[in-house]
């Protein structure tokens, strides 16, 4: 189905975007900014997997994509949670503003 | 096991039951250390001397039966304690004349000595009574010590013998520093007429007391345990009969080597065993310990400290017989020890001013007497006087005590004088003690001290000069302390006001000590002299011990000439008598004779009163550079330099976690940063054609 896309703009995409999650993670401050770049991240890494399973003719990947998906989406609630909690007890979403757990 | 526990049931023989003797007083330690304090000072003093009592008579039909057997030794086994390899620990029992001897001294003194304790303890104040405050645990150590000392005369191997030699060492120290708050005790200078007053040194506080004993009998269980070990690696056996067989086999093998200048084997095990005795019988140079050791309360001098702890070491070598004859050399080293102790022990008794130490020099005196007579082969004159002085000994600590107990622990003769009108019976069965101590004739210690100058006269006249001298200064510093203490005008009237007379269970005891201090000698009456005039008694003691002591060769036992044996029972009864007189003369008579003495001699007598000077030495020599070793190593090695290394790692490594800590900031993205250049790394390592390191797998 996708034999005329050369699997390395698959890779090549994928890097792009993991990238550009790292960048927002390391770069924004905002709270619900850095959760959607995570959520970036993981779909590029969730991409890198689909084609390699096309590639391979293999289920083995796109079984993984399952198990990431489930774990995003449970990650989203728990952090989504934790930041409207932040937010009532700070009244803020910026990250700097939470840095009481300190050594 | 099991069939020993049979037999005990069957035949219903009091040799059987002989682990009673030591379990029945163990039981009343832990009854009293555990009830003690809540059932109160009456019942305690119910339960500690019965105890006792059923141990003694127990001991007694061990005795009869032993009697009954002609001797013949008896094992009785209860369990193996421990089996590792060839090393076999039985606990078991050996009753055998020897030890069932000890059994009833240990216990039949012990028993009177527990029963004027519960008085003793006791403080009779107004016709109210006051029980010392800590009356239970008294009787717990007391108790205890009993039955640590039957461990020690009842085992058949050297190992049991040395748990019960470190367990009346433990209830020594525990006894001594009884009263451990109270302090040093300074004592007045002694005035002489005329003449510069001689300073005497503070008496040690009992806990001061109690360590030293206890510091230095540890000196001496080194010794005994070398020699322990050395007899298991030579002989591969601690039981007394395997051992002694095998010594016995090859025993004049051993002895004609080492009378041939040969430092055989048995004479180095024979040398640390008496190390051993050394210490715990206080012998030169380890006696220090035991005139020190008075800071005990009374009852404790008497039974531990006079008639049975300190009496261990006899026993040891009576015990260890073979080992002793199969090695002359070291025989005769036991009885110049023996002899020199027993000759300086009395040079110091002779111008102490308290009542205690002058018994507890003639204590050390008069185990030097023992040593001699074991020394040279008599080993069961050594025995015999073990018992005399048991009797006598422990009767004048009772006595010393009676008085202090009457006179508010007053124990300096100073203060003393005329207390034969307040105290008719302490003074009477002092009397009594003190004849036999002095060997008048016919009491117990006049035989028991005969036969050993006897037998020391046929092994060598020198050691018998040496002992005859000392029975004249036993005698005169015996009547010297008697009649400083009780005869003559009081010297103290206020506390001569206030003494008095104590209760029937201070003065039954006392009774019943001195009747045997006067009528013990029945069990050894002089058989040989005896014959000589055509009577023939036998000589109870050395034909109850007979098979206890082994034949080394086929000497044909000689005795001395009838005309000689005479001689020297009439001289020491001469001298004994003549010495009391002396006494009599000089402290009765004419008191300004030993204040012209002791003016005209001060250097020696400022030097005896300081008893040669030797716990200065000890402590100049031995105790000072042992503390500042201590202190170098505890200031210079391991306060400096071992804590020097702990403390500065932890203080380096709390150091760099202060940096460290810095780190964690709580700044969620610089975390983020720092994981990110981390994986960068990571990753960049691998591309780069990195490999894990083989530790990983």
């Amino acid at each position: 189905m996708i034999g005329a896309v050369p699997l390395s703009y698959y890779l090549l995409l994928s890097a792009i975007l993991f990238t550009i999650g790292a960048g927002g993670v390391l770069i924004r401050r905002n709270a619900i900014i850095i959760l959607m770049c995570v959520e970036m991240m993981m779909n590029a890494v969730n991409l890198t997997f689909v084609a390699f399973s096309s590639y391979l003719d293999s289920a083995t990947g796109q079984i993984f994509v399952f198990m990431v998906m489930v774990v995003a989406a449970v990650e989203v609630a728990v952090g989504l949670a934790l930041l409207v909690e932040l937010n009532r007890h700070k009244e803020a979403v910026n990250i700097d503003e939470f840095n009481s757990l300190k050594g | 096991m099991i069939g020993n526990w049979q037999s005990v049931i069957d035949k219903q023989r009091m040799t059987n039951l002989i682990w009673l003797v030591i379990a029945l007083p163990l039981a009343g330690a832990l009854f009293n250390g555990i009830f003690g304090r809540r059932v109160g000072y009456q019942v305690v003093a119910k339960v500690a001397p019965t105890m006792v009592f059923l141990a003694f008579l127990i001991g007694l039909g061990g005795a009869f039966e032993t009697y009954a057997r002609h001797g013949k030794a008896q094992l009785v086994t209860l369990w193996t304690w421990a089996e590792i390899g060839e090393l076999n620990i039985p606990i078991s029992f050996l009753v055998d004349p020897l030890s069932m001897t000890m059994v009833l001294v240990i216990t039949g003194v012990g028993f009177l000595i527990h029963i004027y304790a519960t008085d003793y303890m006791v403080h009779h104040h107004h016709g109210e009574t006051h029980p010392d405050r800590d009356f239970a645990r008294f009787f717990t150590f007391l108790n205890l010590f009993i039955a640590s000392m039957l461990v020690l005369v009842l085992g058949d191997n050297y190992l049991m013998m040395f748990i019960g030699w470190e367990l009346v060492g433990a209830c020594s120290y525990l006894l001594i520093g009884f009263w451990h708050d109270r302090g040093d005790d300074p004592q007045p200078a002694i005035e002489i007429e005329g003449g510069e007053a001689v300073q005497v040194a503070p008496l040690l506080s009992p806990a001061a007391s109690g360590m030293k004993a206890f510091v230095v009998n540890r000196i001496g269980d080194v010794g005994f345990a070398l020699g322990v070990f050395l007899i298991w690696t030579t002989f591969g056996t601690l039981q007394f009969d395997q051992l002694f067989s095998r010594i016995a086999s090859s025993a004049e093998m051993y002895r004609e080597s080492a009378l041939h200048g040969e430092f055989t084997v048995i004479s180095m095990i024979a040398l640390l065993l008496f190390i051993g005795a050394m210490g715990k019988s206080a012998q030169i140079p380890l006696y220090v310990w035991l005139p020190d050791a008075m800071a005990g309360p009374t009852p404790v001098s008497a039974l531990i400290h006079a008639a049975t702890m300190v009496t261990a070491g006899i026993y040891m070598i009576v015990r260890s017989n073979i080992i002793y004859t199969s090695a002359p050399n070291v025989s005769f080293l036991v009885a110049m020890v023996g002899a020199l102790t027993a000759f300086f022990a009395a040079t110091i008794a002779l111008v102490q001013v308290d009542l205690k130490r002058v018994l507890a020099y003639s204590t050390v005196s008069q185990l030097g007497y023992m040593f001699m007579a074991v020394g040279v082969g008599a080993y069961t004159a050594g025995m015999f006087h073990l018992v005399t002085h048991a009797f006598f000994k422990a009767c004048l600590f009772l006595g010393a005590g009676s008085v202090m107990h009457a006179l508010g622990d007053v124990i300096d003769i100073r203060r003393m004088g005329g207390l034969r009108k307040k105290m008719p019976h302490t003074a009477m069965t002092f009397y009594l003690g003190g004849l036999a101590l002095a060997g008048f004739p016919l009491t117990a210690g006049f035989f028991s001290k005969d036969e050993i100058l006897a037998k020391t006269f046929e092994y060598s006249p020198m050691l018998w000069g040496i002992g005859i001298v000392t029975a004249g200064m036993t005698a005169f510093y015996t009547f010297r302390a008697i009649f400083l203490a009780f005869e003559g005008e009081p010297r103290d009237q206020e506390l001569y006001d206030h003494a008095h007379e104590n209760r029937l269970a201070v003065t039954a005891p006392l009774w019943i000590l001195a009747v045997l201090a006067i009528f013990g000698g029945l069990l050894g009456l002089p058989a040989p002299l005896l014959h000589g005039v055509g009577i023939d008694i036998p000589h109870a003691m050395e034909n109850w011990l007979h098979p206890v002591i082994q034949q080394v060769g086929h000497h044909e036992v000689h005795h001395l000439p009838f005309i000689t044996e005479l001689a020297l029972f009439l001289i020491s009864g001469f001298l004994g008598v003549a010495s009391i007189g002396l006494a009599y003369y000089f402290y009765i008579v004419d008191r300004s004779i030993p204040q012209n003495l002791a003016r005209s001699t001060h250097p020696i007598f400022a030097l005896l009163v300081n008893k040669y000077y030797i716990d200065e030495l000890y402590n100049t020599v031995f105790v000072k550079p042992a503390l500042t070793l201590s202190n170098t190593m505890s200031r210079g090695i391991d306060q400096t330099l071992i804590d020097g290394i702990v403390d500065g790692s932890a203080y380096g490594i709390a150091e760099l976690g202060k940096y460290l800590s810095q780190l964690q900031n709580g700044f969620i993205s610089r975390y983020a940063l720092a994981t990110f250049i981390g994986v960068l790394f990571l990753v960049g390592y691998f591309f780069l054609g990195g490999q894990f390191p083989n530790w990983i797998y």
